[in-house]
Order: C-alpha cells, then sequence, then structure tokens
C-alpha cells in the first residue's frame, strides 16, 4: 500500500490510476501515471520545477485540469516531469511539477498525451487512502 | 459484445432497439465475427448518445467501432438545430479533423525499391515526428489567425502546395465559419512550433505499393492501378485541436446542466448547437479543422521536397484528403415525414470517414461520378484500404464509413509483448522498412497490436457503407 500508481486498460488508449493516504497525493500519483505514458519516469531527472495552479468545481474535474495543466506545460515547454508537490485548498490546486527537456535518445517517449478524459473519472477514498483516476487520449 | 443484446436487421447491420431515455435506435454495421468481437462499452455508449437531444434516426457505430470517450470511436450522429440539436465536443474528439491524405507519385516499385533506404531516411529527417518534436514555422499572432481561417488555402498562399491541390481537398482546403478569435490563446502557443509535424502514436507517413484493386473503374478515375506508389498521411491537428477539445470539453460539461441537458455519462459534454458555447465551440473547432488541412498541406510539401531530391521524375497530385474527427453540416434526406425532404444536420463523426456517394456535389468533379475517395489507414505492417463513398450510404449512415483498423490491445501488452527492435527487423526482412524516434512507440503500435483492417474493411464494403477500391501495402513508414 502506500503511494503508489498504475495504468488500467482502455481500448485505444491508456487509464492513470494515483492511490496515497491524502487526496493531494492520489493526485501526483497519477501525475505519475501520465509521465509513464509517455517515458519511463525513472529516467526523468528533476532539474526544473514548474509552478501549476488550477481550479475546477469539483474533485473530478479537478483531475482532469490538473492533468491537463501537465499535458499543456509538458507540450509548451518540451518537457517531461518525474516529482511532483501537490497542495488542494478546496476547489482549488496549486502544485510545483519537476523534471527536465525531452531528449529523445535517454527517454524514448513512445506517445504524446492529448488530453485527460472523463472516462473511468473517479476520485473517492477507499479503504483507508485516496484513488484519482481517468483515462488519456494519446 | 453479446449479440442476443441486438437485433439483427440483415448481415451486417444490428439495432439496439430504441428504449429507456433513448430518443432514436442504436446501429451497428458489422459481420457476426466483428460483433462477437466489438467492446460491450461500444453498445453503452451508443446507447447513451441515443439519448442526447435533437439526434435524428439513429446513433451509428462502424464496424471498427471501439470503446472512446462519451461517443464510441467509429461513431456517428446527427443532430437537428431545429429539434434543439445538441454539438459535443466529444463527439468530435480530441484531435480534431484527424485524417488521411493520400498523394499520388507516378511510380512504381522498380522505381523506388533501388532508394528505398535513402527515401526512408530522407522522410525521417524532413518530416518532424514524436514527442517534443518541433516545426521549422513559427507564425506570429497574426498569420497564426491567418492559418486558422484559411487552412490548406493559407498554406498553398504562402507556397506549401499548388493551387491544384484545393480541389481534392474536403472543403476545398478551407472550413468556411473558422472564428480564430475563439481559440484561446493556450492553444494558439500549443501549437506555435508544431505547424508541419506529424505527431505521435498511431499517426504516420508511409510509402504505399497498390497492391490489389477491386474496383478497376473506380480506380481508373481515381487515377490508381495495380503497382501504383502513393503516399499516406495520417495526422491531425497537433496540439492545438488538442487543446480545444480538452478546454470545450470542460466548458460543456459544466454548461450542458445549464442548458437542462441530462447527461448519461459527464464524457458526453454537449451544448445545444444555437447556444453561445455551442457556437463558439464551433467556430474554434472548425478553426482547427484548417489547422489540420493546413498541417497537412505542410506535411505534403515536405514530402514532395524529398522526392524532388531523390525522385526527380515523380510528380506528387493530391488523390484525396479526408478527416475522420469532425462535426460538419450537411444536408441530408431523412425519413421523417414531415421534414419536407431535406434538412440540414450536424453530423458528428468521432473516428467515422465522410464517404459521399457518386454525383454527390462536394465531391471534386474530376471524382465525381466515382464517389467520393475514402482512405483507410492500417497498421504500419499490414495494409490500407481506398474505398469510395455509395450512394445507399446515405441512407445508412448519413453518408458515413469506417475510418481504421482500432487496436486490438492496449499499448502496455503490447509493449510486454513485442520489442520495437525486432519489430522493425521483422518488417524490414519483409521490404518495410520503419523510421522512428521511439522503439517503444514502435512496439506499442506493433502490427499485431491492431486488429485486422481488411476485416472491416471487408464489413463496411458489404454493408453497403463504402466500396472496396484498392488496398495499398507500405514500403517506407515514418512513425511519430
Amino acid at each position: 500500500m502506500g503511494a503508489r500508481w498504475e495504468h488500467f486498460e482502455h481500448g485505444a488508449d491508456v487509464g492513470v490510476r494515483g492511490f496515497g493516504a491524502s487526496k493531494a497525493e492520489a493526485f501526483e500519483q497519477a501525475a505519475l501515471a501520465l509521465t509513464a505514458v509517455i517515458a519511463e519516469p525513472a529516467t526523468v531527472e528533476a532539474r526544473e520545477a514548474v509552478a501549476i495552479e488550477c481550479e475546477a468545481p469539483d474533485d473530478e474535474l479537478l483531475l482532469a485540469e490538473w492533468l491537463n495543466a501537465l499535458i499543456y506545460e509538458m507540450a509548451t515547454r518540451k518537457m517531461l516531469f518525474s516529482r511532483f508537490e501537490v497542495r488542494m485548498d478546496g476547489t482549488r490546486l496549486s502544485a510545483e511539477a519537476h523534471g527536465e527537456p525531452v531528449d529523445v535518445a535517454r527517454h524514448h517517449p513512445a506517445v504524446e498525451a492529448k488530453g485527460a478524459t472523463y472516462t473511468a473519472l473517479r476520485v473517492a477514498r477507499e479503504g483507508g487512502e485516496w484513488v484519482a483516476q481517468t483515462v488519456v487520449d494519446v | 459484445m453479446d449479440i442476443n443484446l441486438l437485433k439483427r436487421r440483415s448481415e451486417y447491420e444490428w439495432e439496439i432497439p430504441q428504449q429507456g431515455a433513448m430518443r432514436v435506435p442504436a446501429v451497428i454495421y458489422a459481420d457476426e465475427s466483428l460483433m462477437r468481437d466489438m467492446d460491450h462499452k461500444v453498445y453503452e455508449q451508443a446507447v447513451n448518445v441515443a439519448m442526447l437531444p435533437g439526434i435524428v434516426k439513429a446513433s451509428y457505430a462502424m464496424p471498427d467501432a471501439h470503446w472512446g470517450y462519451g461517443f464510441p470511436i467509429g461513431g456517428v450522429a446527427a443532430f437537428d438545430p431545429e429539434q434543439g440539436g445538441v454539438v459535443s465536443a466529444g463527439g468530435v474528439g480530441f484531435d480534431i479533423s484527424c485524417g488521411v491524405r493520400c498523394l499520388h507519385t507516378g511510380l512504381a516499385r522498380a522505381d523506388v525499391m533501388p532508394v528505398q533506404k535513402a527515401l526512408a531516411e530522407a522522410l525521417y529527417y524532413r518530416i518532424p515526428a514524436g514527442v517534443g518534436s518541433t516545426g521549422a514555422i513559427r507564425l506570429n499572432e497574426g498569420e497564426m489567425d491567418a492559418m486558422l481561417a484559411g487552412g490548406a488555402r493559407w498554406a498553398v498562399e504562402r507556397g506549401w502546395g499548388e493551387a491544384a491541390d484545393l480541389e481534392r481537398i474536403e472543403e476545398h482546403g478551407r472550413m468556411t465559419g473558422a472564428k480564430p478569435g475563439n481559440v484561446s490563446q493556450h492553444a494558439k502557443k500549443r501549437q506555435r512550433d508544431e505547424m508541419g509535424t506529424l505527431g505521435s502514436g498511431n499517426h504516420y507517413l508511409e510509402v504505399q505499393e497498390v497492391t490489389a484493386v477491386y474496383e478497376t473503374a473506380i480506380a481508373g478515375q481515381f487515377g490508381l492501378k495495380q503497382g501504383d506508389i502513393v503516399v499516406m498521411i495520417h495526422c491531425g491537428s497537433r496540439g492545438l485541436g488538442h487543446q480545444i477539445g480538452t478546454e470545450y470539453l470542460k466548458r460543456m460539461a459544466i454548461a450542458a446542466s445549464q442548458y437542462g441537458i441530462a447527461l448519461p455519462d459527464r464524457e458526453l459534454a454537449c451544448a445545444p448547437i444555437r447556444s453561445p458555447v455551442g457556437e463558439e465551440y464551433l467556430g474554434a473547432m472548425r478553426a482547427a479543422i484548417n489547422c489540420a488541412l493546413a498541417n497537412r498541406q505542410i506535411l505534403t510539401h515536405l514530402v514532395r521536397k524529398v522526392f524532388a531530391e531523390l525522385l526527380p521524375q515523380a510528380r506528387l497530385p493530391l488523390l484525396y484528403d479526408v478527416s475522420h474527427n469532425t462535426c460538419k453540416v450537411e444536408e441530408h434526406r431523412t425519413d421523417v415525414a414531415n421534414s419536407g425532404g431535406v434538412r440540414r444536420l450536424y453530423v458528428h463523426r468521432k473516428g467515422a470517414t465522410r464517404a459521399f456517394g457518386p454525383g454527390h456535389p462536394d465531391v471534386p468533379e474530376p471524382l465525381r461520378a466515382a464517389g467520393q475517395p475514402v482512405l483507410i489507414g492500417g497498421s504500419m505492417g499490414t495494409g490500407s484500404y481506398v474505398l469510395a463513398g455509395t450512394a445507399a450510404s446515405e441512407s445508412l449512415a448519413f453518408s458515413s464509413a469506417c475510418h481504421g483498423a482500432g487496436r486490438a490491445m492496449s499499448r502496455h501488452e503490447a509493449l510486454r509483448r513485442w520489442k520495437g527492435r525486432k519489430v522493425v527487423d521483422d518488417l524490414a526482412a519483409r521490404d518495410i522498412l520503419i523510421r522512428s524516434p521511439s522503439m517503444r512507440g514502435i512496439a506499442e503500435e506493433a502490427p499485431e497490436a491492431y486488429k485486422d483492417v481488411s476485416a472491416v474493411v471487408d464489413a463496411a464494403d458489404a454493408a453497403g457503407l463504402a466500396k472496396k477500391v484498392a488496398r495499398l501495402e507500405p514500403l517506407v513508414c515514418i512513425k511519430g
């Protein structure tokens, strides 16, 4: 148990799921699962930090918003992230994502993430831990 | 899918009768084997789409349908604004106007094989592909808006391509009604250095050989014969389209309840066509269609430059360019008695290809008698197909057909089964050269990770959605 992430099956794309002791930790782990869709997180060094803030009317839309903010930062900065610090305050989220510019030779990035969908979107407390999941379109 | 849940209308047509909150039935076109293999999620999603306001006739799924987001991939649904009809960002998809373009080369296999390797290297060098890749073109704010309003026509005016190309592109290369002002600064920023890039995942550029012709007369009208070499490009509206899809999905998810639309699934997020959010989305989505058309036009120019260097005798006129993630306003005859015949409908095709039949005024004149070319991409080791729209397709599914093979397994499973290097070597042994920045990407896109595109195409042909014209097999494949 504890903080961890996994992928789950979706026909054409990939489901990302994070677990954590807190909602914020589950969001951090879901972000790591998102990175793993693209490249092996262990190959990505946490050399630069990017600040991210977002807001949505409920937890689930906030998860999609958070992952989409990361997709936007990855796309426009040509970066990958491997460490996340998330703080949550009601419907607001502020975070730092740590990573480095994409290095094709080292990261072997397989696929771009186009966007986080609302398919299988769920944020819930289960058996004493938080789970945060959705399907990412690649 | 449990076929006992469906009513079999004919060998290739399966109905989910109208029930519960469904406003119309759902109809799936496929043979029995494809139906049995089809994900049950397609059933659920086709049923959910049938519940949306203003839907006309039926919620359709094509033979390659699979689990999508709200709408199934391979889904077709038409909405009538006069009946409170909606437009849905999820019904178009994130990769707005993703599509396929096919170029003639006038070459035969014997011309290409002596330079096959050099051609693969040169295309790979010239075509930016893969995660983090950037194009050579930077657009300032004014040029970005001109591109979003002008599409492929803008690209040709800037020197990327020929005026003759435009007649072979849907909407004559420029989607009208685009509103660059409805496209956010975020979406524009995401596109800033992505013009003329191929993308990643299932997007590709291939040099292919026509290995079979099924309809000689139509193939002749399309300018295709056995042994011809063509180039096929599969990509979409890049980061700009993805960002528009993302932003409007959220806006529509929030707006739907304000408009009193009960969504069976939040992913079906939609807004009335005649609402501020609906109209704004349509303007932004049409701008993204232009972005995709401009992008494929720039890629075409890059391909032509490579051929001019290595095979200077080649000319590469466009056969056709067709998108498979769109919402378009079209006139259709429907069965509704009091409609006065023709209705203007908002036809969503998500992973489905428009397939206008012979004589349709929107099919370019030289192709009109044959029907619109329907370009179907396969996996990198198998085949692609050219089909032609049929007259019957209008009454079957608002003139629509399938779009590709569809995945047979997840990326994770493909990665577990194959190594990228081995896939490249195995295909090279079959004279298919793959070039990609990512070996992991190649493993995830291994040919066996996809369903049999032939079965999908045969079902589309047999159902009457489109007619099978020619099969194409790859010689060179550039993967993102």
